[in-house]
């Protein structure tokens, strides 16, 4: 990627290194735990240690005489706040249970929330919490799909008729009538793990309450700071003003989990109005390992049809996905759905879902949301069709490619924005034939012949994806004129690490037509501007770009037109040198902007404006896209596999990436990157393990095998741009592309490399011991068929 | 079990220890629990919070300083423990409000996103490279590797470390 395309005096698409890092890079950040909040209380959770219990007695007396110890409150102590947390993506038929914020009665997962302690630290805290006694009745508990699926099994609810969460179909055509015709037709299971999110930064939460506003400000580690206001507003029956929600300038990674709204979000800032004491509560790892949400865990049932050179002529899949104790939304799993016929022609397609009820963490978005399990089956089969009719899968895929003349494409079924699903642009033909040159393709299945021959097993995998982002319903920005004269922008989306700061202070620079440095970025707090939705989905620069781009518009025209009327000419004729606006480029006839601010904004008291000048330099825009763009891509990997260790050598691997015009190409290299570390983690590594019982097995890393700088490889990287027409930045996300094809990816080579041994992959991640035990399975299946 | 009790006599709250040592060359004393970790009483003994917790069983590398020359996980050593000792962390590292070389390599290489395993990073990496240099990208995962970052995917530390240490030599 290179900037030398870019215009002379523009700053989008320019490579510009972060104004955020300084600080981060010398200890100064400020995170929520670095916070100075003088004589805050620290707040430990009691949690449930059974995946599914009644609360029979609690009893906190001797936790109370602890010195040090403010207070403890179970769930039936504060019972005005035990209103649920409202599912983010509903549907009519969803089943929902209240998800309450401590709940007083029944527990449904390992980790759930059942008592705060406050004291004078964390450490006193902990101790406390050692010393309440509570007597559970313990229930059958619901660790899988296929538990809860299963016919009178036990239920996650006691009490309840089923774990069934929600039925919900999909479908374009007549998928059943076309796969009882279809000359061919291959049937699979998959099955793709849970995983976390894994901010290196917990969640948290502080808060304090001031008694003589009547106000409340909380610091919270969300991703969605608006969001947290709007439901803590109506479980309080606060008004919005009364709930300052701050998510600070530096919170360190968010993924999704921190996009979602938890029962501490309620409980410390309900304690800290109640105690009148700023209250802090930093989740410990363990906590995260079991209480933050995961992803992922889904059962894929797909029947394939298709012709004899490869083309598809059905799909149909059987989604059983698991929601967790809670639905805490139904975004992962209609994402899901909609993922499934990806970047190909499929003229007949039914999508089932069965989404239930287990007694494990709730689930919700974790960078990919939904859709590598989509793509895993999609991009599994489409190999499974190559190997069936002897074609080379890259043939495949060109064969059944939507072509790049066929946008806007309509799929024939709906995406989870609740529009039909259309694809904007792209140009999937080309990132993958990029992607095969780069991997030197032909010349890697010659070698990968001659190695087979000396018994070596190297594999290639492919993987073509698309990835609805930029979703509604809006994102917003205001900008102001400060008194000091500098250009303010403010944004309601939070940060985890984009580089926000330093993006849209170059979309602002462009639309003022102002150098970045006079520019300020400041994001989401609740204060600084009313409405906002929160940073997910790889939405924001495909929202907020274009608001802030708009306002930025606005805000020249108010600058240009103040100045024009101190300098006594018309607005065409004046331009910005530096901070000064000035008539003609002449630096003798201007006026700076904090000449604009003192005439405009600060004014004097009593005395009549100046003709002609408005009062308040300030502008402010929402952008509300008409519906998701389509983020795509390509990725390639050449391993060799151990067939006696099952260990996986990526030896090579290429990434084709296209998400519209990039603003800045060294930030969305980096966002590619990273999700693409996160996605070989997903692909080898990663899996929360919880036994039949509901216990979670992987509770530390040194149990939960986070990738470290030796397991990711190094990887090629290009870019293709094809600019959405939904937004007039062109712009579709980044953040979620790098991860959503990887585990495909790399089982598609893994089993690519095992061919000869005819093991099958079905699982994600892909350990040594599934593809030794894998390898084991085929050489029984095959000693039976002898 | 009543006999290990007598053996390891319980303590009270009240037992406190004096810690004294140098932090990035600045003298601190402080009264502590002896239970208190070397991280909490940097963050907030000393409010230095830049030293961050990831996960406070040592694996993720976040909390990591260098304790008397050498990388250590500040989240598993008693503050206790630190008494009279040499303490480096990342509010050290740059001189006079100059970026080290390393730092510096950071911000080019966009080495760092949402910032919070960045100064494990830089401390395990400063340590590393006081010891030998760096020359071969597996090196520099293999220095890389006792640290987690979920957000860059390595590919820009690993630049940072080759291009960090390439430059010391070349001051050297």
């Amino acid at each position: 990627m290179s900037d030398t395309l870019v215009p002379e005096g523009t700053m989008i698409g320019r490579r510009v290194e972060r104004r955020e890092d300084e600080r981060l890079l010398t200890g100064h950040g400020g995170y929520l735990d670095d916070l100075d909040l003088p004589d805050a209380l620290a707040a430990a959770f009691l949690r449930s240690p059974h995946a599914h219990a009644k609360i029979l007695s609690f009893d906190a007396t001797e936790a109370l005489t602890l010195p040090g110890v403010v207070a403890v409150f179970s769930g039936a102590d504060l019972m005005e706040i035990q209103k649920p947390l409202a599912p983010k993506v509903q549907h009519p038929q969803l089943r929902d249970y209240p998800r309450l914020p401590m709940p007083p009665q029944e527990l449904h997962y390992v980790g759930e929330p059942l008592a705060v302690v406050v004291a004078e630290s964390r450490y006193i805290a902990e101790d406390a919490l050692e010393l309440i006694e509570v007597d559970f009745e313990v229930l059958p508990a619901v660790a899988s799909t296929a538990v809860a699926l299963q016919e009178n099994g036990p239920l996650a609810h006691s009490g309840d008729e089923s774990n069934v969460a929600v039925l919900l179909t999909q479908s374009a055509g007549d998928a059943a009538k076309a796969l009882a015709e279809a000359p061919n037709v291959l049937s699979e299971e998959f099955f793709v793990m849970r995983g976390g999110g894994h901010s290196m930064e917990t969640r948290g939460v502080a808060a304090r309450f001031e008694m003589a506003t009547g106000q409340v400000t909380i610091w919270d580690t969300t991703q969605a700071p608006h969001y947290a206001r709007q439901q803590l507003s109506v479980i309080y029956e606060m008004a919005e003003d009364d709930i300052r929600v701050i998510a600070p300038a530096d919170v360190g990674g968010g993924f999704g989990p921190k996009a979602q709204f938890y029962g501490e979000e309620v409980v410390i800032p309900w304690v800290a109005m109640k105690l009148g004491r700023a209250v802090k509560w930093v989740e410990d790892r363990q906590e995260n390992m079991v209480t933050s949400m995961m992803e992922r865990s889904q059962t894929h049932r797909v029947d394939v049809g298709f012709d004899d050179n490869g083309l598809l002529l059905a799909v149909k899949d059987v989604i059983e996905h698991d929601q967790g104790a809670y639905c805490a939304g139904l975004q992962v799993p209609s994402i899901t759905t909609s993922t499934v016929p990806g970047p190909y022609h499929v003229p007949n397609i039914e999508i089932e879902l069965r989404a239930c009820y287990t007694n494990m963490v709730p689930t919700s978005s974790v960078r990919g949301a939904g859709r590598p399990q989509a793509v895993f089956v999609m991009e599994r089969m489409i190999d499974r069709i190559a190997e069936h009719l002897g074609l080379d899968p890259a043939d495949v895929r060109r064969r059944n490619l939507i072509q790049a003349d066929e946008f806007p494409y309509k799929v024939g079924i709906m995406f989870r924005d609740g529009s039909p699903l259309t694809y904007d642009s792209g140009d999937f033909p080309t990132l993958l034939e990029g992607t095969l040159e780069r991997i030197g393709y032909t010349e890697a299945r010659e070698r990968q012949a001659k190695l087979r021959e000396e018994g070596r097993y190297v594999g290639i995998g492919l993987s073509v994806y698309i990835e609805g982002c930029g979703l509604g319903p809006y994102e917003g920005a205001k900008i102001r004129l400060t008194n000091k004269g500098r250009i303010l922008v403010t944004l309601a989306a939070a940060g985890q690490g984009q580089g926000y700061e330093t993006v849209y202070a170059q979309i602002a620079a462009d639309g003022i037509g102002l150098d970045m440095d006079y520019i300020e970025v400041k994001t989401g707090d609740t204060s600084r501007i009313p409405f906002g939705q929160g940073t997910f989905a790889s939405r924001i620069t495909a929202t907020c770009g274009p608001a802030v781009m708009d306002a930025a518009k606005q805000m020249r025209e108010r600058l240009i037109d103040t100045a024009a009327v101190l300098l006594g000419c018309d607005a065409s004729e004046v331009d910005f040198v530096g901070d000064k606006a000035c008539l003609g480029g002449d630096l003798e006839k201007s006026v700076s902007l904090q000449q604009l601010a003192q005439t405009a904004n600060i004014g004097k008291h009593g005395i009549t404006m100046p003709r002609g000048i408005k009062a308040g330099i300030e502008t402010s825009s929402y952008f509300s896209p008409e519906r998701a763009a389509y983020a795509s891509g390509a990725h390639a990997a050449l391993v060799e596999v151990d067939p006696e260790t099952g260990e996986i050598e990526i030896l090579k691997y290429v990434i084709g990436h296209d998400c519209g015009n990039v603003i800045n190409p060294l930030l969305v290299d980096g966002q590619v990157l990273g999700g693409f570390a996160h996605g070989i983690g997903n692909a080898m590594y990663e899996e929360p393990v919880y036994d039949v019982e509901g216990q979670p097995q992987a509770t530390s890393y040194l149990d939960y095998a986070l990738v470290s700088a030796t397991e990711v490889p190094p990887v090629e990287l290009f870019h293709i741009q094809t600019p959405s027409p939904l937004n007039p930045l062109g712009v579709k996300g980044a953040g979620e592309g790098g991860t959503i094809p990887a585990p495909a990816t790399i089982a598609n080579a893994v089993e690519d490399a095992l061919r000869p041994l005819r093991a099958r992959v079905t699982r994600a991640p892909i350990t040594p011991a599934r593809i030794v035990d894998a390898i084991h399975r085929a050489e029984s299946t095959s000693a039976d068929q002898d | 079990m009543r006999d290990h009790a007598t053996e390891f006599p319980t303590r009270t709250q009240d037992e406190t220890h004096t810690v004294g040592c140098t932090v990035n060359g600045r003298e601190y004393e402080a009264v502590v629990d002896p239970r208190m970790t070397l991280a909490d009483f940097l963050r907030e003994k000393l409010r230095l919070t830049g030293t961050h917790l990831g996960c406070e069983h040592g694996v993720c590398g976040a909390c990591t300083v260098i304790v008397d020359g050498a990388a250590t996980r500040s989240c598993l050593m008693l503050a206790v423990q630190a008494d009279g000792a040499q303490v480096e962390t990342v509010e050290g590292l740059a001189e006079d409000g100059e970026l080290s070389p390393l730092q510096c390599a950071f911000k080019r290489n966009h080495a760092l996103q949402c910032g919070f395993c960045t100064p494990g990073f830089l401390m395990s990496v400063t340590a590393a490279l006081r010891e030998e240099s760096v020359t071969t990208e597996e090196q520099a995962r293999e220095v890389l590797s006792g640290n987690i970052c979920r957000c860059t995917g390595y590919t820009g530390l690993v630049k940072s470390v080759l291009e960090a240490s390439a430059g010391k030599e070349g001051n050297a």
